[in-house]
């Protein structure tokens, strides 16, 4: 426990607490507004939909919100030091390395996937993705005030990737990764000689005893024909998910294109947590092994 | 009868200097009101009127405006902090030593401008959390929205270079662990998927451009302070510029449109 309280207290710790109790607070304060105004026939936005004078109305609600950012970041910056450790010494590897905060979904990410998926693939998809949801989501509904009803899979979309991909993954890098960075619980000594026996295997390998490598230490074509079959399989999920429903007048209005895109991303997204659980249950590594790359 | 001090006021504001400056009277009038929004280039980014909806702080969680102020903050204090910082591996360090034992208010500066960068990737986060939860990237607003995925690039790598120019293991490592990642890209890196295939080594691969070297060292500490300190911040500042124009021409904040009944 006192262990649990230093590391939630380290300085450059905070603002990972403060980020865990903020995003908390505000998706059950905004799924609260939305609930609310999905019971009743006039959003509380359009009951407010009057005009008002910027001068005083809004300027006074930014200078007393500016005044409190100002006092709470003059205080903290009273309370607490910026930390400065020893002097960069390239010779000398701590352990654990981490990632600044920010990136820590992705460094462990790293953990499931080779750096070029987990360190460029991922985060250039979450950039074209996240500039792509204004062109993809083509619901009307939903523009300017909260609502849970009439966006459903947006919402929980999003949700998923921000709350459990992205803010989750940060506070588990950041509290329960130790050194070697093997799980650690947060009120447990950070035991830098703890080994963890992994003896990982390829899907292929797993679930029908196909070997990656061949006796001369080649690669096994069958097994590559396994994997692709396996990644294109989860891919055309979405093909065939448009067959079954393009009929309907969502997927009419959103058209081929973009519905490409919808599902390329979203079975991409939801693939991250599938590979996890296969590592973590089945101590599973690669689905697809090739010269050039692996997945 | 007037007291002294009004009858100076008085005279004060029939002067050709004060009527310069400032160009209405502080009568509590609706067009008094209006003038001290349009009269004023900062106050002027706000439109004279807008919806009673959009000045509850439940509705935008006031995050954007917080960011932006933030950013201010981390220029101030970023400015002051280059008086006393030199970007060569020979001195940062003791530079940053210097900061905190000797330097007046050295360190409430430094803990200022770390904390309000942290605190600004918190915001910029929530708020497109907040952007995202009202709808308010769809028509007329879907390019604003994509000018904001760029901000939130920018402040994380605002972030990240200002992470390494304190020099000390914490920042070194951190980048490094980071930085690696750019071996894997694919073309590009010398271990990424067809990366030597295309003849990319480490010696001229693109984590080679980025670091200006083989491993996270001096030169590295050069560009990133460059990066930090000049060319991400004038981006952000242009990409700002356009995001609040923008909120303007679009219509100011989203709300519900009334006139059709879709709400
Ligand atoms: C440096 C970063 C940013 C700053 C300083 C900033 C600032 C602001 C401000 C002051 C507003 C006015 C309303 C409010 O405060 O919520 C706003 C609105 C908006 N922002 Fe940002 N923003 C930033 C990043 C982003 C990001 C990351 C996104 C989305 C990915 C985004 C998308 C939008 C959109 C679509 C609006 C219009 C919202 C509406 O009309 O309701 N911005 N921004």
């Amino acid at each position: 426990m006192e262990h649990l309280l230093k590391i939630m207290t380290k300085p450059d710790n905070i603002p990972i607490v403060l980020m865990l109790g903020l995003t908390i607070f505000y998706t059950w304060f905004a799924a609260r507004k939305g609930l609310k105004n999905d019971r009743q026939e006039v959003s509380e936005e359009a009951k407010q939909a009057d005009k008002v004078q910027v001068w005083p109305y809004l300027v006074k609600v930014e200078f007393l919100g500016a005044l409190l950012v100002m006092a709470i970041l003059t205080f903290w910056s009273f309370g607490i030091d910026a930390p400065l450790e020893q002097s960069a010494n390239p010779t000398l590897t701590p352990n654990p390395s981490k990632a600044p905060w920010y990136f820590l979904g992705l460094q462990e990410m790293l953990v499931y996937f080779d750096p070029w998926i987990a360190g460029v693939l991922v985060p250039s998809l979450i950039v074209f993705g996240l500039c792509a949801i204004p062109y993809i989501d083509i619901n009307p509904k939903g523009n300017g005030y909260y609502t849970f009803k009439e966006r459903k899979f947006a919402i929980l979309t999003f949700e998923f990737g921000f709350l459990l991909l992205w803010v989750s993954l940060i506070v588990l890098g950041t509290f329960f990764r130790g050194p070697g960075w093997n799980i650690f619980m947060p009120w447990e000594y950070w035991d830098t000689h703890r080994v963890v026996a992994l003896v990982n295997v390829d899907f292929s390998q797993f679930f029908f005893g196909v070997p990656t490598r061949l006796v001369d230490d080649t690669l096994n074509p069958m097994a590559m024909l396994i994997g692709s079959f396996i990644v294109l399989g989860w891919y055309s999920l979405g093909v065939a998910y448009y067959i079954w429903k393009r009929g309907t007048p969502v997927i009419r209005k959103l058209g081929s294109l973009r519905y490409s895109i919808v599902a390329f991303l979203f079975l991409t997204m939801m693939a991250l947590p599938i590979k996890v659980i296969l590592r973590i249950a089945l101590n599973i590594k690669y689905i697809l092994v090739t010269p050039w790359f692996n997945i | 009868m007037l007291g002294i001090v009004e009858q100076l006021r008085d005279k004060m504001q029939r002067t050709e200097v004060y009527k310069s400056i400032f160009r209405h009277s502080y009568q509590d009038t609706q067009r008094n009101r209006a003038l001290q929004i349009l009269d004023n280039v900062f106050l002027h980014l706000h439109p004279v009127r807008i919806s009673r909806h959009a000045t509850n702080i439940g509705f935008t969680w006031g995050m954007g405006g917080i960011t932006f102020l933030l950013f201010i903050i981390l220029t101030v204090t970023g400015v002051i902090l280059m008086f006393y910082y030199r970007p060569a591996a020979e001195y940062a360090y003791d530079d940053m030593k210097y900061l905190m034992n000797d330097v007046a208010f050295g360190p409430l500066m430094r803990n200022m401008h770390r904390w309000a960068a942290h605190a600004m990737v918190i915001t910029v986060m929530l708020h497109m959390f907040r952007v995202f939860l009202t709808g308010s990237y769809k028509a007329p607003r879907q390019f604003n929205w994509v000018i904001g995925v760029f901000l939130l690039t920018l402040t994380l790598f605002l972030s990240f270079t200002g992470y390494l120019l304190p020099w000390d293991q914490l920042a070194i490592w951190a980048v490094t662990v980071g930085t690696n990642m750019a071996r894997a890209t694919p073309f590009l890196g010398s271990e990424g998927p067809f990366g030597p295939e295309l003849g990319m080594r480490i010696d001229n691969d693109v984590r080679f451009v980025l670091l200006g070297g083989t491993q996270v060292g001096p030169p590295t500490l050069l560009r990133f302070y460059v990066l930090h300190c000049i060319f991400l911040p004038l981006i952000a500042a242009v990409l700002m510029t356009v995001h609040f124009w923008r909120i303007r021409k679009d219509g100011g904040i989203s709300g519900p449109d009334v006139s059709t009944k879709k709400f």
